[in-house]
C-alpha cells in the first residue's frame, strides 16, 4: 500500500512542480459567481462603459439574464441600448472595426473570454491602475499594461489618478520600506487628484463587480458545473463503495 | 430468471447466434475462460482505464463533431457555441479535453508498468510493439485534435511542430508544406487535421487496440513476478495461479474505474483548464497568424520530447542543431520500439533484476519527469544543461541496457506467483 501511495505521489510530481506561471499584478480579487447583485451591477457597468467598443461575441443577454436572475423586460429596458440587438442576441458592440482601427490603431479585443485569458486579478488591477500621463495620446497610461491604447473610460467615476510621491501600504518596486511606519516611500504611488463621481472605496467595489462579470462571461458553465459536481461525485463515491464490496465478495475465494 | 420458459428461450437464442457467430466462444476466450495471473497489483489498473478513456474520447468526440465547425472562420466560435449554447456542451467538451490528458496519464503509467515488470519481453514483443504504435498514433491524434479549437496556442503549437519537418535536409521545406497543404497553417490544414483526427486515426487506433488485445490474450498476461503461469497447471489444464478474467478482474477493475472517475470528475467540474496545462491560456484567444505568443509550450504530455528537441543546441558532424534535435526526439520514441531486444536479462520483473537495472529505471523515470517540466518552461542556459543531462540518461537507459542487464546478478525467480 505504501508503495502504491508513493507511486501515485510520484505520478503527481510534474503537476505540483510546474505550477502555473503567475503574472505579477498589484491587486487581486476573488470572483463570486453566486453574488447575483454584483454580477448585475457589473453587467450594467459593462453595457454603459465598455460595450461601445468591446463586443462579447459569445455572450448572450438572455443567458446573463437567466444566470443573474433578471426578468427579460428589465434587461430590454435597461441593458440593451441598440435597436439592432434583441434579448437573445450576443452582446455586439457599436463600433465598427474600421473606426476602431482609425481611432485606436486596432480593433478593441472581444472581451467574452478575457476573464479566462487574463484572469480576474489582471483585469481588476488593469482597471484600477490607469494614471495621468500627458505624453500618451489618450492622456493616460496603465501600470499593468504599459502604453495601452485604451483611454480610461471609467474616469468620470474614478476621477483623475496620478503618480505622486507618497506612502503606500503595499510593497512597490524600487520603493523603500520605512521601518518606523511599516509603509513604503515611493514616487509611483497612484492617488486620485481630481475626484470623480465615486469615492475610491466605492470605485473599487464597482471595478470588482465589473471584473466579476467579465470572469463570469468567460465561462458561464462554471455555475452549472459547480451545481452538478457534488451530485456526480457522491454518485461515483457510492458506486465505488458498492464496487469495492462486490470485489471483496468475489475475491473471498482467491488465496 | 424465475420463468423456465424464458431461460429456455434465451438458451435457444444464444444457440441460434452461436451457430452463426462465435459469440459464446469469444466471451469465453477473452473473459470467462481467459486466465489472468491472480497477483495483479495497482499498476494493472491502467490497461482497462486506457480502454475506458478511449471509449470516452470516441463518444464525446462524436457529440462534439455534431456542433463543431472545421473552418478557420468558424472553428473558434463553434467551440464557444458548444460551451454555451449546446445543452451539456460544456460537459462534453471538458470530458473530451480532460480525457486527452487523462489518456496520456494512464498510458504513461501503463507503459511504466511494462518497464517495471518486463511485460515487453518474449513472448510479448508484439503486444509491446502494437502498444507502442498505439502510443505513437495517440500523439498524432492529440496533436491534430489540439489544432481544432483554433486558439492561439493551437495555431502556434502546430506551427512549431510542423516546422520540425522542414529541418530534414533536402526535402524538409517541401515536406512541411505538403503536411500543411499551404504555405502556413491555414483553414486547409485545419480541415485535413479534422479529417485525420475524427476519421482516419481513430479507425487505426481502434484496430490496433484489437490487435494489442488479441496478441495479449494469445500469450497471456504477464504479472509482477514476471513468471509464466502456464507452466504450472492443474489436472483440468487451468493455470494454478490463474483466475478467470471475468468475474474476478472485471469486478476489481470497477473499483479502479470508480477511483479514476472520481479524480476525472473533480478535474472536469473544478479544474477543467488543469492549471493551464490541459487547456493553455493563450487558447482563449482566436488564432492570429500575425501575432506570435510570448512563450509557446506544447501540452504537458509532449513536453519531455520537446525538451529533448530543445536540448540539442549544437551542430555535430556537419548536421544542423535543429535537425539533430528532431533526430533525437524521433529517436527517443523509436528506441522504445526495439526495447524487447535490448533487454538481455534472464528475468522479466524488476523484483528479480539486479541493482543496475533498478538504478537505471529510477534514473530514467526521474529524467523523464524532469524533461517534462523543462519542456513547459522557457529555456535558460542552466535548464538547457539539465535537459542535456536528462536526455543523456534517457538514451543511456536504453542503449546501455544490453550490457547492464547481462552483467548484473539477478535473484532467483520463484516457481509460483508471490502475491
Amino acid at each position: 500500500m505504501k508503495k502504491q501511495l508513493f507511486a501515485l505521489l510520484f505520478a503527481l510530481v510534474p503537476f505540483s512542480a510546474m505550477g502555473a506561471v503567475a503574472v505579477d499584478v498589484p491587486y487581486s480579487m476573488t470572483p463570486d459567481l453566486k453574488d447575483q447583485e454584483s454580477l448585475q451591477r457589473g453587467m450594467q457597468l459593462y453595457v454603459n462603459y465598455c460595450m461601445g467598443c468591446h463586443s462579447m461575441e459569445h455572450q448572450r443577454f438572455a443567458r446573463a439574464a437567466e444566470d443573474f436572475g433578471m426578468p427579460q423586460d428589465l434587461v430590454e429596458d435597461n441593458l440593451i441600448f441598440s435597436s439592432d440587438l434583441a434579448f437573445n442576441d450576443q452582446m455586439h458592440n457599436a463600433m465598427t472595426e474600421e473606426d476602431a482601427a482609425n481611432w485606436f490603431g486596432a480593433p478593441a479585443p472581444d472581451l467574452t473570454l478575457h476573464g479566462r485569458l487574463r484572469g480576474g486579478d489582471w483585469l481588476y488591477s488593469y482597471l484600477l491602475t490607469f494614471y495621468k500621463d500627458p505624453s500618451r495620446p489618450t492622456g493616460v497610461n496603465n501600470e499593468v499594461f504599459d502604453l495601452v491604447a485604451m483611454p480610461n473610460v471609467l474616469e468620470p467615476l474614478q476621477g483623475v489618478q496620478e503618480k505622486v510621491c507618497a506612502e503606500s501600504d503595499r510593497p512597490m518596486e524600487g520603493a523603500e520600506l520605512d521601518t518606523l511606519t511599516g509603509k513604503y516611500q515611493s514616487c509611483d504611488v497612484l492617488q486620485v487628484t481630481q475626484p470623480g463621481s465615486m469615492e475610491p472605496d466605492e470605485f473599487e467595489e464597482a471595478v470588482y463587480d465589473l471584473t466579476n462579470f467579465l470572469v463570469y462571461a468567460g465561462e458561464p458553465s462554471k455555475l452549472q458545473a459547480q451545481a452538478l459536481a457534488p451530485k456526480v461525485l457522491i454518485f461515483i463515491f457510492i458506486f465505488g463503495v458498492i464496487g469495492y464490496l462486490l470485489k471483496r465478495e468475489y475475491w473471498r475465494d482467491i488465496h | 430468471m424465475g420463468n423456465p420458459n424464458k431461460a429456455k428461450a434465451e438458451r435457444g437464442l444464444m444457440r441460434w447466434v452461436d451457430d452463426r457467430f462465435p459469440a459464446t466462444q469469444m466471451v469465453q476466450e477473452h473473459l470467462t475462460k481467459y486466465y489472468a495471473p491472480k497477483n495483479f497489483n495497482f499498476w494493472y489498473f491502467f490497461g482497462s482505464l486506457a480502454l475506458l478513456v478511449l471509449v470516452n474520447q470516441i463518444l464525446t468526440g462524436v457529440w462534439l463533431t455534431m456542433s463543431y465547425n472545421p473552418s478557420a472562420e468558424g472553428a473558434f466560435a463553434s467551440v464557444e457555441y458548444i460551451m454555451r449554447d449546446v445543452e451539456w456542451g460544456w460537459l462534453i467538451r471538458y470530458m473530451h479535453s480532460t480525457g486527452a490528458s487523462a489518456f496520456f496519464v494512464v498510458v504513461y503509467l501503463h507503459m511504466f508498468r511494462g518497464l517495471l515488470y518486463g511485460s515487453y519481453k518474449a513472448p510479448r514483443e508484439l503486444v509491446w510493439i502494437f502498444g507502442m504504435t498505439i502510443y505513437l498514433l495517440l500523439m498524432a491524434e492529440a496533436f491534430m485534435g489540439y489544432l481544432l479549437p483554433w486558439g492561439q496556442m493551437s495555431y502556434w503549437g502546430a506551427q512549431v511542430i510542423i516546422s520540425l519537418f522542414s529541418a530534414i535536409p533536402g526535402i524538409g521545406p517541401d515536406l512541411a508544406q505538403w503536411v500543411r497543404g499551404d504555405f502556413l497553417i491555414s483553414g486547409i490544414t485545419l480541415n485535413r487535421f479534422f479529417a485525420l483526427h475524427v476519421v482516419a486515426l481513430p479507425i487505426v487506433i481502434l484496430a490496433l487496440v484489437v490487435l494489442h488485445l488479441i496478441a495479449l490474450h494469445e500469450v497471456g498476461s504477464n504479472n509482477p513476478d514476471g513468471i509464466d503461469i502456464k507452466d504450472k497447471k492443474d489436472e483440468s489444464g487451468k493455470p494454478l495461479d490463474g483466475i478467470p478474467f471475468h468475474p474476478y478482474y472485471t469486478v476489481k477493475d470497477i473499483v479502479g474505474v470508480a477511483v479514476f472517475l472520481f479524480v476525472f470528475a473533480v478535474v472536469i467540474f473544478y479544474f477543467p483548464e488543469g492549471g493551464g496545462y490541459f487547456i493553455e491560456k493563450p487558447n482563449f484567444e482566436p488564432a492570429n497568424p500575425l501575432k506570435t505568443p510570448d512563450h509557446i509550450a506544447p501540452v504537458w504530455y509532449f513536453t519531455p520530447f520537446y525538451a529533448i528537441l530543445r536540448a540539442i543546441n549544437f551542430s555535430l558532424f556537419g548536421l544542423d542543431a535543429k535537425f539533430l534535435g528532431v533526430v533525437c526526439m524521433g529517436g527517443a520514441i523509436a528506441v522504445l520500439f526495439v526495447l524487447p531486444w535490448l533487454d538481455r536479462s534472464p528475468v522479466r520483473s524488476m523484483r528479480y533484476k539486479g541493482w543496475m537495472s533498478k538504478v537505471m529505471l529510477a534514473l530514467f523515470a526521474v529524467s523523464f519527469v524532469i524533461l517534462g517540466i523543462l519542456g513547459v518552461l522557457p529555456s535558460t542556459a542552466g535548464r538547457t544543461l539539465l535537459a542535456q543531462v536528462c536526455t543523456l540518461i534517457y538514451f543511456a537507459f536504453f542503449l546501455l541496457m544490453p550490457f547492464y542487464t547481462r552483467l548484473e546478478k539477478t535473484k532467483p525467480v520463484p516457481e509460483r506467483v508471490t502475491g
